[in-house]
């Protein structure tokens, strides 16, 4: 449907100018797993163990930080009004701009995580298992982080709440992305089980997400 | 919010609510954009295409203008061209009879409030629909620019165009009035 592309290709451009927020992610990330060891001391093995579990952590709070302004940007210069007008059904649309958030914001994390894993003392091989979860572990993120922008549109000062709403959505994303990660570095577990829990979640988040986000915003509107 | 009303507007005529402020024309314009629900009652719309949301065969120009800054003026009329959909027209020609030709390339951000309200006004002329939902339409706009807007909605009306216009000034073309609201 054009429209959709119509409305990627307008979210990306948004995100990729200047000021447009994709790459304050990327920031945050960097500045997260950078910081890291420095606080965690020159034990290597340490750094080792704790690899995936920093990345994990670094591309959940660096998806979330740009996420709660999804849709208020639109609510706030009148093109919702318009967008819920439209023939292209409401979810279709959440879905859209969701997943262009994920291209712009979430993909710079995943193609960051091999040249951060250096700095974490991470090998190749852990590397690529950490990247293939986030791959897969991303999406559920902005697609169940996005329930919560949604209703932080209704809720006018949401930024917190969109945190306390969102965690709990984020925690077994984050589980299972660490446990196939360490499941792919060390075993025993095989790296199956956790990941295709993982890719589970994310293809639940991303019918769920939509038509939650869809009728908080119909729900909001004034 | 509303008792007992009863709004009926044909093909090619214009109707201007005027009322105080909180009087309840925006509510009244959104409520017939399907943007607000109604707790009773029906809108209809004969003649337009059947089984189609009056949202969906409606323009809606509301207070805010739906700009996104750090796009350009060519750039943001050609997502709403292709996002609304349906029958559309030339762009560059849209730009023209605001009279942005000359700022086309410039991004939204660099835009006087006049500008992007000419803009957003532009927006109704780059798809075609038989209704324009109007909210103080003219309110950014210089006397030049008023008048051109006029230009506009008789354009749209002698095609057989509908306007339902909330506004404090003269429209600048013949219209219907409706009070909303008690006679202050």
């Amino acid at each position: 449907m054009t429209a959709l592309g119509a409305i990627i290709r307008r979210d990306i451009r948004i995100a990729l100018r200047v000021g447009g927020g994709a790459l304050v992610g990327v920031l945050f990330f960097l500045t997260v797993v950078v910081l890291m060891p420095f606080a965690v001391g020159p034990d290597l093995k340490l750094l080792q163990r704790l690899g995936p579990a920093i990345l994990w952590l670094g591309a959940l709070l660096a998806s979330l930080l740009t996420l709660d302004r999804l849709f208020t940007a639109d609510a706030e210069d009148g093109s919702l009004d318009l967008i819920v007008m439209s023939r292209t059904p409401l979810e279709l649309t959440c879905a859209a701009k969701a997943f262009a958030h994920w291209l712009a914001a979430g993909l710079p994390l995943i193609v960051a995580t091999p040249v951060l894993g250096l700095l974490l003392n991470l090998d190749g091989m852990a590397s690529l298992a950490v990247m293939a979860t986030l791959l897969a572990g991303t999406p559920a993120l902005t697609f169940t982080g996005m329930i919560g922008a949604a209703l932080a549109v209704t809720l006018r000062r949401g930024g917190l709440l969109l945190a306390v709403l969102v965690l709990p959505l984020s925690i077994p994303v984050l589980i299972f992305g660490v446990a196939a990660s360490q499941a792919a570095i060390v075993g025993p577990v095989p790296f199956g089980t956790p990941f295709s829990i993982l890719c589970a979640l994310s293809l639940a988040s991303l019918v769920i997400g939509p038509f939650a986000a869809a009728a908080s915003l119909r729900h909001g509107l004034d | 919010m509303f008792d007992g009303l009863d709004v009926e507007a044909a093909g090619g005529e214009a109707l201007a609510l005027v009322g105080h402020n909180g009087a309840g024309k925006t509510s009244l314009l959104r409520l017939i954009a399907g943007l607000l629900a109604p707790a009773a009652g029906t809108i209809t719309f004969d003649g337009g295409e059947p089984d189609t949301p009056v949202a969906e065969q409606a323009h809606y120009l509301g207070h805010r203008d739906a700009l996104k800054p750090s796009l350009s003026v060519t750039e943001n009329l050609a997502f709403w061209r292709e996002f609304l959909g349906g029958e559309p027209t030339d762009l560059p020609a849209a730009i023209e009879a605001v009279g942005l030709a000359h700022a086309a390339e410039l991004p939204a951000a660099y835009l006087s409030a006049g500008q992007r309200r000419r803009l957003s006004i532009a927006r109704l002329l780059v798809v075609r629909r038989p209704i324009w939902l109007l909210d103080e339409p003219t309110s950014a706009l210089d006397v030049r620019g008023q008048e051109a807007f006029g230009r506009l909605m008789s354009d749209h009306l002698a095609g057989g165009g509908l306007i339902i216009a909330a506004t404090h000034s003269p429209l600048g073309i013949a219209a219907r009035e409706m009070r909303i609201g008690a006679a202050a």
